[in-house]
Parts: structure tokens; C-alpha cells; sequence
């Protein structure tokens, strides 16, 4: 049994690179959301402004869905992230469902996890600079200087346990399904997984995604309200 | 006399099962907020949606000290870093 990543070396001008499992299934998700948009942005111009197709419907509830699911948790004055937090929704979702194929998810990997999370990291602090310009430091010092170490092991917490979350999650049911399969007389490994599988991939996949972009979300909304000193 | 690596693995195993107590905590988390959101849905009945949604995310918040632990168990166990420092 063997939880491992699997990947290539290669060398570029003396340094080593690996391609991973990982890489190869982010592109892929990639490739398909790309295909996905570029096909909506080609069907723009058939749009009507009463929808009579069904693709139009679909592509209209979607983005109302997240417009008002970001703008909801956010407020009006965030709109500028519901692309960011539509994007990384569909491709957690996707990544994380994508066990029901037998391939071993990209957010099983600590490295996509961790990218993430650094990404809402560096959002929450430009966000909170945009906001309050450099008094968004002095709150480091708020009630006495010594409170910085504490301040800032609370900060550097917000990315590890984000990312953390999301792979331990996902892992714990990738290694689940795995003894399972494993160890089961083959009587029982038709159709009896199919429940382990609706749990740790569908529910599970979609809850760790919606988990990690609210989150995000309402780290994000705190750092931005305008405070009344 | 008990050879160096075979009593770094055999603590490693031990330490990956006493690792595990911490899903004790996440248990009565998610417990409680199961409880209170039931509470919840019984007093308003026509909010069951907002406060499933609200349950699940306090859950899942809950339940990450449980998979930190997790993480910690699996590490010992199959990407023990502490048999490499042995052989170096």
C-alpha cells in the first residue's frame, strides 16, 4: 500500500525540478476550466437578455450563485473578489471530487494546499494595508509591545491551519478508501464503496471547499472594514 | 539488547496511537454544535437552511485539531522523518 506521490526528475541547466502526480492533474482541472470559459466567452454573443438556452441558464445561475454568495458574506464594497472566490471554489471542488476517478486529488498534497493558503495569507495582509494603509501594523502593537510575538504566531496560524485542514481531510479519506479496498474480501468491495466514496469524496470534497473559501472569506471582510478610530 | 531502529519505529507507533487521543476533542466539538444547531432549528423551523449551513462550518472549523493530530499520526507512521536522521 503505498501513499506516496509519484514523480519525474528532471534537470533544467543544473537544477533539479520534479513533476509530480499533482502537477500533471492541476493541469488537466486547468485545462478544463480554461476550455470551460473560453467556450462560455465564445457563446457570449448569442446571449439574449431573456435566456432561451439552457447553457445561457446554467452560465447565468453560476455566477448570480457566487455573486450573491460572496457579496453575502463580504459586502457590496468586496465585489472585486467574487471572480477570485468563484475560481477557487469550482477548482477545489473539482480537485477534490476527483478521487470518484481513481486518481489521487492534487489537494491530497500538501504543496497545492500550502499554495493556497499563502495565497489568502497575502491577500488578507494587502487588503488590510489597502484599507488602513500602515496602521494595519500598529494593531500588531495594540494592547503593549509584547504582545507582538503572540500577534504574529496568530497571523502565520491562519495559513497552516487553512491549508492543513483541506489536506488532512482530503488525505484521511483517500488513505480510508484505500485500506478499505485493501483489506475487504472481494464480496464485499461492489457496491459497498460506493458509500464511502458519496461521503469522503462528494460530501466531503465539497464541504473542504466551501470550508476553505468562506473562510477565506470572512478573514478577508474583518481586515477590510473601515475602523473608527 | 533492543537495536536503535527497531525502538525509534516500535516509539514512532506508539506515539502515532497516543496521537490520535486529540479526536476526543473534536468529537465533543462537533457534538455540541450539532446540539445547539438542532436546538436552533427546533426554536425557528423556517431557517433550517442558514443554520445548517452555519452548523457545518463551525463543525468543520471543530474538527481541525482532530485532523492535525491525523496529520501528525500519519507522518510517524509512513514518512518518519526521525529512521533517516538515524541512518545518516
Amino acid at each position: 500500500m503505498e501513499f506516496g506521490i509519484k514523480g519525474v526528475e528532471y534537470n533544467f541547466f543544473g537544477h533539479s525540478i520534479m513533476i509530480t502526480q499533482t502537477n500533471i492533474v492541476t493541469w488537466v482541472i486547468m485545462a478544463i476550466l480554461i476550455l470551460f470559459a473560453v467556450t462560455v466567452r465564445i457563446a457570449l454573443k448569442n446571449f439574449k437578455d431573456v435566456p432561451e438556452s439552457k447553457f445561457q441558464n446554467f452560465v447565468e445561475a453560476f455566477v448570480e450563485f457566487f455573486d450573491n454568495f460572496v457579496t453575502g458574506v463580504m459586502g457590496q464594497r468586496n465585489k472585486v473578489f467574487v471572480p477570485y472566490f468563484m475560481s477557487v471554489f469550482t477548482f477545489l471542488a473539482i480537485a477534490n471530487m476527483i478521487a470518484l476517478f481513481g486518481i489521487r486529488p492534487p489537494t491530497a498534497d500538501i504543496n497545492a494546499t500550502l499554495a493556497f493558503g499563502i495565497v489568502t495569507f497575502f491577500l488578507i495582509h494587502i487588503t488590510g494595508m489597502r484599507v488602513h494603509g500602515l496602521g494595519h501594523f500598529k494593531e500588531f502593537i495594540e494592547p503593549s509591545p509584547i504582545m507582538l510575538p503572540i500577534h504574529i504566531v496568530g497571523e502565520l496560524a491562519t495559513p497552516i491551519s487553512l491549508s492543513f485542514r483541506l489536506f488532512g481531510n482530503i488525505l484521511a479519506g483517500l488513505i480510508l478508501v484505500e485500506l478499505f479496498y485493501h483489506l475487504m474480501p472481494i464480496f464485499l468491495k461492489v457496491g459497498v464503496p460506493a458509500f464511502l466514496h458519496a461521503y469522503f469524496d462528494v460530501f466531503e470534497g465539497i464541504l473542504q471547499g466551501f470550508i476553505f473559501t468562506m473562510l477565506s472569506m470572512v478573514y478577508i471582510a474583518t481586515k477590510s472594514q473601515p475602523s473608527h478610530h | 539488547m533492543i537495536e536503535a531502529k527497531a525502538l525509534v519505529l516500535a516509539c514512532s507507533a506508539i506515539g502515532a496511537g497516543i496521537a490520535m487521543i486529540a479526536g476526543l476533542g473534536a468529537g465533543i466539538g462537533q457534538g455540541i454544535a450539532a446540539g445547539k444547531a438542532a436546538e436552533a432549528v427546533g426554536r425557528q423551523p423556517e431557517k433550517k437552511g442558514d443554520i445548517i449551513q452555519t452548523m457545518l462550518l463551525g463543525a468543520a472549523v471543530a474538527e481541525t485539531t482532530g485532523i492535525f493530530a491525523f496529520v501528525v499520526a500519519m507522518i510517524l507512521l509512513y514518512a518518519n522523518p526521525l529512521v533517516e536522521l538515524l541512518t545518516k
